[in-house]
């Protein structure tokens, strides 16, 4: 199962780098970017098989990221929006020039 | 052996079903218009992610992404969504244009040629060590110290112990930017 396992990690991985590519929610990008985590902490999981539980405490490393990412990323969503009144990507470009 | 194999099958059936099921949630989940939808579609991969950590001998793991990942992460991503009151129309059509359909085409399908290469080229069955099956019959047959979780906690607050310290300054950071952040601005000044 450990093949396909590695196979389904990579493939969530891919369909979150697409998703990244696009979509223009700013949030959808940002769960995008969990769905890729999430990816990788199943490959850690599935290795963690081969290689002892320490690749399970990686993944306890990978949630506490996350959680972090999570709360300051959406505290900037909320910033932006309260500027733009909005958060599509396209209309966010001011850095564009 | 007739029980044996009957298991063996039922493990498979077991981690195909939930497999193709994350696939076709994530699916779901980048092709959702409604920013609500695909946030129920991406809780749904990480159900599914959770029940593949099972049938992977990581249950504390499972519990952890239950409990952090669709019970926390995921409850505040819906109540940003909903504070932010992102659904009326003209936020829903969000997709990127040809040129940015066409690079994620591109990516998508240069990663799967790697997932291909890879599985091709036998990479994966090499690195696993031939006592593999042994090994796992020698742990299957002591107790565990410390049941399920002992062998994720041991690591954990032995060799990886100044990382899990770090981790709670990096929490801690998190929540003050996050505060600082999200504040009203209330200029006096």
């Amino acid at each position: 199962m450990l093949v396909e396992a590695l196979a389904l990690s990579a493939l969530l991985f891919t369909i979150g780098v697409v998703g990244v590519l696009t979509r223009r929610n700013a949030i959808i990008i940002f769960m995008c970017v969990e769905l890729m985590l999430n990816a990788v902490n199943l490959s850690f999981v599935a290795l963690s098989k081969l290689y002892g539980a320490a690749g399970q405490v990686f993944v306890v490393f990978t949630m506490a990221v996350a959680a972090a990412e999570a709360a300051v990323g959406l505290a900037i969503i909320i910033a932006i929006f309260r500027h733009q009144r909005t958060v599509n990507l396209q209309n966010i470009n001011l850095l564009k020039g | 052996m007739q029980a044996n194999q009957f298991h063996s099958l039922a493990y498979a059936f077991g981690f195909y079903f939930f497999g193709l099921l994350a696939l076709a949630s994530a699916i779901a989940f980048v092709t959702r218009k409604n920013t609500v939808a695909a946030a129920m579609w991406l809780v749904n991969v990480m159900f599914a992610l959770a029940a593949l950590y099972v049938m992977l001998d990581a249950q504390f793991i499972a519990a952890m992404q239950v409990l952090v990942y669709t019970g926390a992460i995921m409850v505040v991503f819906l109540f940003v969504i909903m504070l932010l009151n992102l659904g009326h129309p003209s936020e829903l059509a969000d997709a990127r244009g040809k040129w940015g359909y066409l690079l994620a085409l591109l990516v998508g399908l240069a990663m799967l040629a790697e997932v291909m290469a890879l599985n091709r080229s036998r990479t994966i069955e090499k690195m696993i060590p031939p006592d593999l099956a042994a090994r796992a019959a020698e742990a299957a047959a002591t107790p565990m110290a410390g049941g399920i979780i002992g062998p994720v906690a041991a690591p954990l607050f032995k060799e990886y112990l100044l990382a899990f310290e770090l981790t709670s300054v990096l929490l801690l950071a998190a929540i003050v930017g996050a505060v600082v952040l999200g504040k009203r601005r209330t200029d006096a000044r």
